[in-house]
């Protein structure tokens, strides 16, 4: 039997308020336990929550970044269960009046081709606390620093049908909140995590199969590693005869495998109802159109722009987009060497694999835009050839030089790396090499052509790479033709 | 007419985590019948074209400014914890 994978993703952002969403308890990160939970966060008798504005904003911008329609009443409810790293019993959530409506994003597939996913909805609620279950006999520890931190829980049409598609969908979301700077998106830290619902179809089957709710995906990795193992586990009982169970599996990423949260089960049942503490949250059209004022250009907008305005071709132009802190540095070189393509061939090349390499983020990128643009200028000036502008490159990122535009000629200098293009100096090379291989000079003249290459790499052997290419080509021809 | 038994007391009262007597349950299923007997009968009302009401007070929310206000409070907040250790509030094993 032939199946088809359905896929949808529910996403949770972190958004990057100062304070939590009903207290003003800070969300900075990685504070020492319990030291930035208050009254509120402890869910402690008397208390009441109190709405943070930005919260409402920044989900504001989410909505209108995917197209969607922004209610302007929407309301919190409670959603009923009881886990100790949620003190009240419940978490404030929105089930019914949702702040931001149905909307959709565009993906790239393999092929080039674009797909359009919907966005079911977005709803602002609270974080929860974190457990932690070792150290203690018998004993779970909690941290409520995390409790209270606002989130806005994303949710998909069941619109994939593939894990690449959902990587694809999570990875554009993803780009599309950092370009808003409504989260820092940082995976490794929680502040972008994503649950998965995944069930297989008999292809050409219209209704869905019972599906699976995977927990606690943390990375774009993941997100394809777990939805494949899940594949499998439930081709297997398909094709065994059996009957998918609906139910919440959590994945292991260590073992690679999901299994079952049954304790998750009974607790199914949330009784949400209006959070009688909270008044409906408004927002105006007014208000709602000078947020949209405020929203940059988005990922589609730029690589459009880069397209048309700069000439590029739409694989350099999306690689480009999807890091807000890429598209901003690329734009700077860009600006300042004025060559789109140069200046793109350089970032996606040399300046991402270095970064790769070194487990880098953009935005960490140790060489910064103009100490690139300085480099850069004296490939394009012929001081120095595109190879040996690599070596200059890892020398700055290496930490050699200062920061500025002038590194690149304080290390061409240091490192005698000037190109030659004194033709004198490029003869005498060339005769030396010519004198030292009198049998492939035979060779060549006899109409083996292809050993051009051969002179060019000696050549350029020989002058450690400085020798000016385009000038070794022709006088090393004109002097083996003679 | 909604009738509640036994095993849906149970249950509910299961998912609130309270204790209810065995001698309690039929008084208790009794009790919760009439109330959803009551929403039925709000149900039976023409509410076409009426805003659904999601708070007595006919108000909406106040937004707070994004501001951090608290302190770090936690030595006092902890004297009143049962158990704690390394700042964490310690509570019977929870395993997932």
């Amino acid at each position: 039997m032939q199946w088809e994978v359905v896929i949808g993703l529910e996403i949770h952002v972190q958004l990057s308020t100062k304070s939590k969403i009903f207290s003003g308890a800070s969300t900075a990160y990685g504070a020492e336990p319990n030291t930035q939970a208050c009254t509120v966060d402890l869910g402690l008798p008397g208390v009441l929550p109190v709405f943070n504005g930005e919260a409402l904003k920044k989900s504001v911008m989410f909505g209108l970044a995917v197209g969607a329609q922004i209610n302007e009443r929407s309301v919190f409810d409670r959603k009923n269960y009881f886990y100790p790293d949620s003190p009240k019993a419940y978490q404030i959530s929105q089930l019914y009046y949702p702040v931001v409506g149905e909307g959709h994003i565009d993906i790239v597939l393999e092929d080039g081709s674009q797909k359009r996913i919907g966005v079911t909805r977005a709803h602002m609620e609270e974080d929860a606390g974190k457990s932690l279950h070792e150290n203690f006999h018998k004993q779970t520890g909690i941290d409520l620093n995390r409790a209270g931190t606002p989130l806005l829980e994303i949710v998909s049409e069941p619109d994939m049908r593939s894990p690449k598609e959902a990587v694809a969908y999570m990875r554009k979301i993803h780009s599309i909140v950092r370009y808003l700077g409504i989260s820092d998106g940082n995976m490794q830290e929680g502040s972008f995590r994503c649950d998965a619902n995944v069930s297989l179809r008999p292809k050409g089957q219209e209704e869905f199969g019972t599906r699976a709710e995977l927990k606690n995906i943390n990375s774009f990795r993941f997100v394809e590693k777990a939805i494949n193992v899940e594949i499998e586990r439930q081709m297997d009982i398909l094709e065994s005869g059996g009957t998918v169970t609906q139910e919440t599996r959590l994945y292991d990423s260590e073992k690679n495998e999901t299994r079952s949260m049954r304790s998750k089960e009974e607790a199914n049942d949330y009784r949400y109802f209006p959070d009688p503490d909270l008044l409906p949250i408004v927002i105006s059209a007014e208000e709602i159109e000078a947020i949209r004022k405020t929203l940059p250009e988005l990922p589609d907008a730029k690589c459009a722009r880069y397209m048309e305005q700069l000439g590029l071709s739409e694989k350099d132009a999306r690689a480009l987009t999807v890091d807000r802190d890429m598209a901003e540095y690329y734009e700077q070189v860009q600006q300042a060497v004025d060559d789109a393509k140069m200046a793109a061939n350089w970032l996606l090349g040399e300046v991402s694999a270095m970064n790769n390499k070194n487990g880098l983020e953009f935005k960490d990128c140790p060489v910064n835009a103009v100490q690139l643009t300085g480099l850069l200028k004296r490939v394009k000036d012929n001081t120095i050839s595109g190879k040996i502008a690599k070596e200059v490159f890892e020398a700055m990122f290496t930490g050699e030089g200062s920061g500025g535009e002038g590194d690149a000629d304080t290390i061409i200098d240091k490192k005698g790396l000037k190109q030659i293009t004194d033709t004198g100096a490029i003869e005498a090379i060339i005769d030396e090499v010519i004198a030292n291989n009198p049998g492939q000079v035979a060779e060549f003249q006899s109409g083996k052509d292809k050993l051009i290459g051969f002179f060019v790499g000696q050549v350029m052997k020989a002058s450690k790479g400085k020798a000016n290419p385009g000038q070794v080509n022709q006088i090393l021809m004109q002097k083996l033709r003679s | 007419m909604s009738r509640l038994d036994k095993s849906d007391v149970e249950k509910i009262a299961f998912l609130a985590r309270l204790g209810v007597d065995e001698q309690d349950m039929p008084e208790y299923a009794a009790n919760l019948s009439n109330i959803l007997d009551m929403v039925e009968q709000l149900n039976s009302v023409d509410t076409d074209g009426v805003k659904p009401m999601a708070h007595p007070l006919d108000a909406v929310q106040r937004l707070r400014a994004d501001e951090v206000t608290e302190v770090n409070d936690r030595e006092n907040l902890q004297s009143h914890a049962p158990e704690t250790a390394e700042g964490l509030y310690l509570v019977p094993r929870v395993v997932e």
